[in-house]
């Protein structure tokens, strides 16, 4: 549990200091995972320890955020580079740019 | 072994009061960005995380009350914040819902 918290926190505080949407999607979608599941996971075993209970509907939930939240990582990504919001890029080329520019290109031929 | 028990009960609480207050830090934290943060993708980014701390209070709370009628809540809350966050991505993007050309 405490640890869910911290990976949490650490996430919330590498949202307001990171530069850049991606660098802040990078924040924003690995560690509330590895915090949600983890905190997830303590409300399991203390309805497990103290009163026997099995809960699948947490587990369910587990399960769940550990599909969505590469995907909606993956969708907001896109959503920010077609809304032409620039990378803070130092020293390397977007890639992403310039496939889209070459196959642009091809559909236009 | 029933001061171990006791002991044990006590440890958890003040756990669980501890993280109820570093999830409410990251949630001004994240408040903050969403008011101040330069562009939308940020926005929508933050909600996206306002989402998942809105899980862990839920999971928090049942830890607290020891119920397990919270459980159908923090679900819930997972979807809706997924379905939230896809439907973002897509105004932001200004594209339709489900395309062919997907890369």
């Amino acid at each position: 549990m405490l640890s869910g918290t911290f990976f949490i926190f650490s996430s919330a505080l590498g949202i307001n200091r990171f530069p850049d949407v991606f660098t802040r999607l990078h924040a924003a979608t690995k560690a509330p995972t590895l915090g949600i599941m983890s905190i997830l996971l303590a409300t399991f075993l203390f309805l497990y320890g103290s009163h026997q209970i099995v809960s699948g509907k947490l587990l369910l939930a587990i399960l769940f955020i550990f599909l969505s939240s590469p995907v909606s990582g993956h969708m907001l990504s896109r959503a920010a580079h077609k809304a032409n919001v620039k990378p803070y890029l130092r020293h390397r080329e977007d890639e992403y740019e310039t496939y889209m520019r070459t196959k642009n290109k091809k559909q236009a031929k | 072994m029933i001061d171990v028990l006791h002991v044990v009960e006590h440890i958890l609480y003040i756990t669980t009061l501890i993280c109820i207050t570093g999830i409410a830090l990251s949630l001004i934290l994240l408040i903050y960005r969403v008011l101040v943060g330069p562009s939308n993708p940020d926005r929508a980014t933050a909600l996206d995380v306002i989402g998942v701390c809105l899980m862990a209070t839920a999971a928090l709370t049942s830890i607290l009350l020891a119920t397990t009628k919270l459980n159908d809540v923090i679900l819930l809350i997972g979807i809706l914040s997924f379905i939230g966050t896809l439907a973002l991505a897509k105004y932001l993007e200004m594209g339709v819902i489900i395309d062919r050309d997907s890369d």
